[in-house]
């Protein structure tokens, strides 16, 4: 661990940046490398002063871009050392190429991506563009909804990256400004028990192992390339269980439970949505005013795990509610949301029917309020009790002008 | 490795296709060894020919060479052989046929050309050029 140690308080005042930069702290990572962005700058920014101030015994790396700053962890990665970084949005989005690389060379690498709407126009609030821009890019994507789980997600995703059955990098999220720009009560760990959790980086062949000379990021054509994105696919499929062991350990250190899929008002629940993000912390107020003042059965299902997708705890989750909504907080580019297809997909072996739509919101930062979400809920109640779809299963929701909604199946 | 790597799925390579230059760990200061002495492994670069890629190659004129070692160092590919600063030869498995060694070299005629491919050494060196008179371009 680091030479020097930073006395916390039980309990600190955070937003999500802070609760990163700590995670990173206490991680004792051996290179930061990063080109900072909003939202994400201050995960960097507060790194970088406690690098001043002599709490971090490695390396910070200012790169020229965040390609660059990716390619730096990579590098640094492969080397044998333990690396992480942070970023949003475009930088995302000129990182990408080099997120394949990543997970391709099976480099653990710890991504703190504070989502953010992709230009253009440009913006710089929160939605998730960046979030499924990097659905197909072979990382672990896990989920926080408040600075405690950036803190907790984060300094989880080392244990989770460098696990020997794992060894994939792996994108701790969060939404920008309402998470990351958000102080609120985190209770971190001590020092000692962040590092002893975390633990020694063990090297897999490492670049600076002389003993065994290695070359990392070699070519490979029709012979073999299938062969090792199978491997990489099955690492990715198997890293669900290693996010449930290490979850569990969690939950015995600090007593804070996570679950691959988390979910709110499901016992008893008629219809659900289902979203990701600070959404789910602001629909937990309106299910609750609902149920009490309507007597409506509502619940969320929020997969806190987004990559390895858990399809069968979602298919699980879901097979009692007569009506589901699909939030996605990106523009779909011309299809369905992502969430609508995973749930639908992950239902449509299963015994349960119900009518599933997609809901767009939220685009560039747009409020989703618990107003917002309780006129959802009353709509899916309608839906359900109707059993049928009002209307197309795609709207936008929140958007000013005339109604805008797609696709409509009935008839058949 | 316990079998080619051709005959290998996916359970059995290694992750991120990284691959180990030399069977077993290297325990010796390998500067000490010469490269043929060396263990290198089936997926080593050094275990592969790639020659095929080139159309052209050169040919090495031992009669006029000065071991003067700047093909040697100019080759990208390391493909020039050269033992205690003498030269000994053209590596064609890893050679692929760019030329820099030719522009290089400083001797008169040069003592490396290049040929077509199919052109065998001792034609090539029965062609040889005559050392150039001054002022002949």
């Amino acid at each position: 661990m680091n030479s020097r140690k930073m006395e916390l308080n039980k309990v600190e005042v955070w937003d999500g940046n802070m609760a990163n930069s700590q995670a990173f702290r206490q991680a004792d990572v051996d290179v930061v490398a990063a080109y900072p962005i909003t939202p994400s700058t201050a995960t960097v920014e507060n790194y970088a002063m406690f690098h001043a101030n002599g709490y971090i015994d490695g390396e910070v790396i200012m790169t020229e871009s965040e390609h660059a700053a990716m390619s730096g962890c990579i590098g640094a990665g492969a080397a044998g050392g333990r690396v992480a970084t942070a970023t949003s949005s475009q930088g995302l989005a000129l990182m990408i190429e080099t997120l394949y690389q990543a997970s391709g060379m099976r480099i653990p690498v710890v991504l703190c991506l504070v989502n953010r709407a992709l230009a253009a126009p440009l913006n710089v609030n929160g939605d998730h563009s960046d979030l499924y821009l990097t659905r197909d890019a072979g990382w672990v994507s896990i989920d926080a909804f408040s600075p405690q789980q950036a803190y907790d997600m984060t300094l989880m995703s080392f244990r989770i990256s460098e696990h020997l059955d794992v060894r994939l990098p792996v994108i701790s999220n969060q939404d920008g400004f309402m998470t990351s720009h958000t102080a609120q009560n985190v209770h971190p760990l001590d020092d000692d028990t962040a590092s002893k959790f975390v633990g020694e980086y063990k090297q897999v062949n490492a670049l600076l192992n002389f003993e065994k000379p290695v070359t990392h990021g070699v070519q490979t054509e029709q012979d073999w390339h299938f062969e090792h994105k199978a491997k990489q696919h099955a690492a990715l499929m198997g890293a669900k269980k290693v996010v449930k062991e290490i979850f569990a350990e969690f939950k015995e250190l600090t007593g804070r439970e996570y679950k691959v899929v988390e979910s709110y008002g499901m016992e008893d629940a008629e219809v659900a949505i289902v979203c990701l993000g600070s959404t789910y912390e602001t629909a937990i107020v309106a299910i609750d005013e609902i149920k009490k003042e309507e007597g409506i059965n509502v619940g969320v299902v929020a997969p806190r795990l987004f990559r390895p997708f858990p399809l069968e705890e979602v298919a699980a989750e879901l097979q009692t509610v007569k009506a589901i909504a699909c939030m996605d907080r990106s523009a779909p580019g011309g299809t369905v949301g992502t969430l609508y297809n995973e749930i639908s997909g992950a239902l449509i072996n299963t015994p349960a029917r119900p009518l599933v739509t997609n809901l767009i919101y939220g685009l560039g930062g747009r409020d989703m309020t618990v107003a917002g979400l309780k006129d959802i809920f009353r709509q899916l109640d309608k839906d359900a009790k109707a059993g049928k779809i009002s209307g197309n299963i795609q709207k936008l929701v929140g958007v000013r002008g005339p109604e805008l909604s797609f696709y409509n199946v009935q008839g058949l | 490795m316990s079998k080619p790597i051709s005959e290998m799925g996916w359970d059995e390579l290694v992750p991120g296709a990284a691959l180990h230059t030399f069977d077993g760990t290297v325990e010796t200061n390998l500067s000490n060894i010469q490269p043929e002495e060396r263990k290198y492994s089936e997926t080593s670069s050094k275990s592969m020919s790639v020659g095929d890629w080139r159309v052209i190659k050169p040919v090495w004129n031992s009669e006029t060479c000065i071991d003067c070692q700047n093909c040697w160092v100019f080759c990208p590919d390391t493909s020039i052989i050269a033992r205690n600063k003498e030269m000994r030869g053209v590596d064609y498995e890893h050679c692929k046929g760019c030329g820099l060694c030719v522009s290089v070299c400083p001797t008169n005629p040069k003592s490396l050309l290049m040929f077509n491919e199919y052109v065998t050494v001792e034609d090539a060196l029965s062609q040889w050029p005559e050392k150039k008179k001054k002022g002949e371009l």
